[in-house]
């Protein structure tokens, strides 16, 4: 087959560094206020009704939300191998904790309503609790530690090797900058999750997630604004040496990198991209404001856009960075020389332009179908069909 | 003790993976039993159907629910424990998986649920086609992952890139129609409509002994003997190994399933009972039955089926010629653009064997280096240990058949006897409920265990597709997924144990009404009050 020659293989990387993008954003604005719901769970709701609300909410979606990680992943595995082996290996114990977060969520979705007693009932709502908070922590942290690249290296034979002990891998992704931009993630989601109760809930338990929501939007704005100032004076950032070679081959070691400017220098080179984080500090900002007049969906809308904003900032202040190494700055993964072969991506790319419009529509599809707030009476009248 | 980072991976892979196959052909079968008794109730009205479509449902999102979770472990661990696989083949192997997501499990999980949440919110018809999307949504995601696994077995439409130190696509057609793959699909799907089928069965029967919801077991019965029967003659006929022909790998394992050591004329003779005996290299006290093997394997009466001696001298030459790619390999990455067209020449000769040489790194830091003993040492690795391939494929096959007997005779009974089920034939269904479970864990076993040493068949050798971890990482994990999984395994349990024991919900209103109706439409007909309908 010849077609794959259509498209440039420099093309068909970029667009799969922005689809990617659009993977990790689609996930961020779904499953990102099932996660803020979990973990805002214990607080909005004190009574075991206004839980079972809270968890009706998402109790339709949460488990569509998820495929766009479990989709995310597997792209990742398919268009950027390199990337994929080198980050959850590196990773190890932390995707580990994120993976059992991840499975005690929908179990916990799903087993909560089966019995009456409060005893098993609370369980499970720290369970969600855990099973959102952790996840949304943890992703900031891993983006913390990116920026400030991850001590791998390459042999030869592209097989990844990391420095440190066991432990000391694993503490020393919690460095202080990596916390901050896990508390930015933390804070963003949770105030995603807000917004959406306060969409799709009343009374009590909506005025709760807007107070709450209003106070972690402020983490957010601040958390944000200081890891840009701490990129741009306490970390280097990465660059390619000499010219990048677009269209080679996917092999990481063939471009010299070296670490010598600040990140935020792409500001310089590439002005239009303020864009990015002008538009989450504007969507903070609105989505604060949005939750204090307690305006609905114009919030969660605001909210989307902060979320946007602040993951495509981190982008393309990288770009094309996909993962550097602190060690060995030339084993760093870019997006020139990390990517499935030409027809891989090609292939992918097709199946993507046919099943994402489809995705996207019948998921609109099933929105509309559960559009509208879910009250008290909705959970205590159908208790055998809800969670 | 000693612990090895490859052994302690392949522990974690091969728990994580076989308790999630615990859940997977459950989904597989009732997501598709469900929907049948869904289209029942839509096409007839009778609320029986909706209840028993609700009530097995129930079971279903249990279930369902568990098995979305432990798959995410799955796509995870390549790259957590098998990172050096992913680099290696992620070219082609990660397609399979990212389309799986793409076209089957974003259906499955955005429609599953709206099928619970959906009653109230849907039309009849509406909710009908959610259910047969989740349903066609799981089944698309297991051709996918066998599509993926499939070329693990049996590795086409790829090539080495020695610029990328990997393996890359050259064929997706090939991919997508490799024949292990559709042999797997077929095989995998049909076991799980099997035990979703033995489950129905099973729980039905049970409330039939005691007496209760005899109108929802015994339309339970109905539809799962007669799917059952028709799945049980599906999973064995259309086995798994018309598929072992294919690679050289596979001819091993179809080997060591029948401890076949030397060659046999065609038709080959199928072993009913025998003692595998490694060292001596051969089976003691076989009991044979002629040409059956033969059918097996080859579905034809000529062809032969190469024994494992045999293959063990192929592979030493495979071996041999691997070791001259991989010098070409070598000559390649130092002098990359200016390599000697010859030497680039050689390579692609011999580039197939590549993978062969790699056997060698188990013992000598660099493959050219290896004398005759190393050689014919991984010669012998790629000899699978023999009994437990041996023992679980009889295993496997005897339940199989056990399978077929069992539905065959609940058909009989349900079809042609009026539905009379003796006591003894309703415990014996409680009682074989965990079987299929064992045949499907016995069959994975079979398949996986017997592709070592390879991940993919000639290709890349398990000892080197693991990442840089230490033990305490693996340790700390493999304890982790264990105590996690052992209490979800106790509370899932006890979920579907309760709610069998509780029984459908009535919908009474609904029932009620629909019984008025049709009072009422057979009186229009003779003016005459009805005996109860048949059945009803």
């Amino acid at each position: 087959m010849i077609l794959h020659d259509l498209i440039g293989y420099d093309t068909l990387r970029l667009i799969w560094w922005l689809l990617l993008g659009v993977l990790l954003i689609g996930f961020a604005l779904t499953d990102g206020f099932d996660m803020g719901v979990g973990a805002l769970l214990p607080f909005v709701g004190h009574t075991d009704v206004e839980r079972r609300v809270v968890i009706n909410t998402v109790g339709p979606v949460w488990e569509g939300n998820q495929v766009w990680f479990i989709l995310g992943g597997g792209a990742i595995f398919a268009a950027w191998p390199p990337l994929y082996a080198v980050s959850f290996s590196g990773f190890y114990l932390a995707m580990f904790a994120v993976l059992a977060a991840l499975i005690l969520r929908p179990v916990a979705f799903k087993y909560r309503s089966k019995r009456e007693s409060p005893r098993w009932r609370n369980g499970w709502d720290w369970a969600l609790f855990v099973g959102g908070a952790v996840p949304a922590l943890i992703f900031g942290v891993a983006v913390g530690n990116v920026l400030q690249g991850v001590p791998f290296e390459l042999t030869p034979d592209l097989f990844s090797r990391y420095e440190g002990s066991y432990y000391g891998k694993f503490l020393g992704l919690l460095n202080p900058f990596a916390l901050l931009a896990g508390v930015v993630s933390f804070s963003l989601l949770l105030t995603h999750g807000a917004a959406w109760l306060s969409l799709k809930t009343e009374g009590p338990v909506q005025l709760r997630a807007q107070r709450v929501g209003t106070v972690s939007g402020m983490v957010a704005i601040a958390g944000y604004a200081l890891a840009g100032l701490w990129l741009a004076f306490g970390i280097d950032g990465f660059a390619v040496v000499g010219e990048h070679v677009a269209n080679g081959p996917s092999n990481p070691l063939y471009t010299e990198i070296e670490r010598s400017r600040s990140w935020l220098a792409a500001y310089g080179e590439r002005p239009w991209i303020i864009v990015a984080p002008l538009m989450a500090f504007a969507g903070m900002v609105l989505t604060i404001r949005g939750l204090r007049d307690g305006r609905e969906l114009t919030t969660l809308l605001w909210s989307k856009m902060a979320i946007f904003g602040t993951i495509s900032s981190v982008g393309l202040t990288m770009f094309p960075f996909l993962l550097p190494s602190s060690i060995d700055p030339t084993s760093s993964l870019t997006v020139w020389d990390s990517s499935s072969s030409h027809k891989t991506l090609f292939i992918m790319l097709v199946v993507t332009a046919i099943f994402m419009p489809i995705i996207l529509a019948y998921t609109a599809w099933v929105y509309k179908v559960l559009w509208g707030k879910v009250t008290e009476t909705d959970v205590t009248e159908s208790s055998d069909t809800v969670y | 003790m000693e612990f090895d980072i490859v052994e302690l991976s392949r522990l974690q892979f091969a728990m994580t993976a076989m308790y999630h196959f615990l859940f997977v052909p459950l989904t597989l079968g009732l997501s598709i039993l469900v929907a049948i008794m869904e289209t029942v109730y839509v096409m007839t009205g009778r609320p029986i159907w909706r209840q028993m479509t609700k009530f097995w449902g129930t079971l279903f999102g249990i279930n369902f629910v568990l098995g979305v979770a432990t798959g995410i472990t799955m796509e995870f661990q390549f790259g957590m424990n098998w990172s050096y696989y992913s680099h290696y083949v992620g070219d082609i192997f990660g397609a399979p998986l990212a389309i799986e997501g793409l076209m089957a499990f974003f259906l499955e999980a955005t429609f599953v649920g709206l099928f619970f949440f959906g009653w109230d919110k849907l039309s009849r018809v509406q909710h009908l086609v959610v259910a047969w999307l989740v349903a066609l949504g799981s089944n698309f995601s297991a051709l996918w992952i066998l599509i993926a696994n499939g070329w693990m077995q049996n590795p086409v439409g790829a090539e080495f890139n020695p610029d990328t130190m990997r393996m890359e696509l050259t064929s997706f057609t090939e991919v997508l129609f490799n024949e292990v793959a559709q042999a797997k699909f077929v095989h995998t799907v049909s076991a799980g409509y099997v035990t979703a089928s033995v489950f129905v069965l099973g729980v039905s029967a049970w409330y039939l002994l005691k007496g209760r919801h005899e109108a929802l077991a015994r339309r339970s019965i109905t539809v799962a003997a007669s799917f059952g029967l028709a799945s049980a003659l599906s999973v064995v006929v259309l086995g798994d190994e018309s598929g072992y022909d294919a690679s050289q790998n596979q001819q091993m394992k179809l080997a060591a399933m029948e401890a076949m050591w030397e060659t046999h004329p065609a038709p080959a003779p199928f072993t009913l009972f025998g003692i595998p005996d490694q060292e001596a290299r051969e089976t003691h006290y076989a009991v044979e039955v002629p040409w059956v093997m033969g059918l097996i394997g080859t579905r034809s009466l000529t062809e032969q089926i190469p024994g494992i001696n045999q293959l063990e001298a192929e592979n030493e030459d495979r071996i041999r010629s691997g070791i001259v790619a991989y010098d070409a390999l070598m000559q390649i990455r130092e002098t990359r653009d200016d390599t000697p067209a010859e030497v680039r020449r050689t390579f692609e000769t011999h580039s197939a064997d590549l993978g062969y040489a790699f056997l060698l790194l188990r013992y000598v830091e660099d493959p050219r280096e290896a004398d005759e003993e190393t050689i014919a040492m991984a010669a012998e690795d790629t000899v699978p240990t023999v009994w437990p391939i041996f023992w679980a494929f009889r295993a496997m096959v005897g339940l199989g058949f056990g399978f077929i007997a069992v539905m065959a005779y609940f058909f009989w009974q349900t079809s042609f006897r009026r539905g009379i089920y003796p006591r003894w034939a309703l415990r014996m269904a409680v009682a074989i409920i965990p079987a299929p479970w064992l045949a499907a864990e016995l069959g994975w076993f079979v398949a996986e265990f017997g592709r070592q040493p390879w991940t993919v068949d000639g290709v890349l050798p398990t000892a080197l597709s693991v990442s840089h971890l230490s033990v305490q990482d693996l340790l700390l994990t493999i304890a982790g997924f264990a105590i996690f999984y052992t209490i979800l395994f106790v509370v899932e349990i006890g979920l579907m144990l309760k709610y069998i024991r509780k029984g459908p919900f009535q919908d009474v209103e609904i029932t009620d009404s629909w019984t008025d109706r049709h009072e009422r439409r057979l009186r229009r007909g003779d003016g005459e009050a009805i005996a109860p309908t048949p059945a009803e």
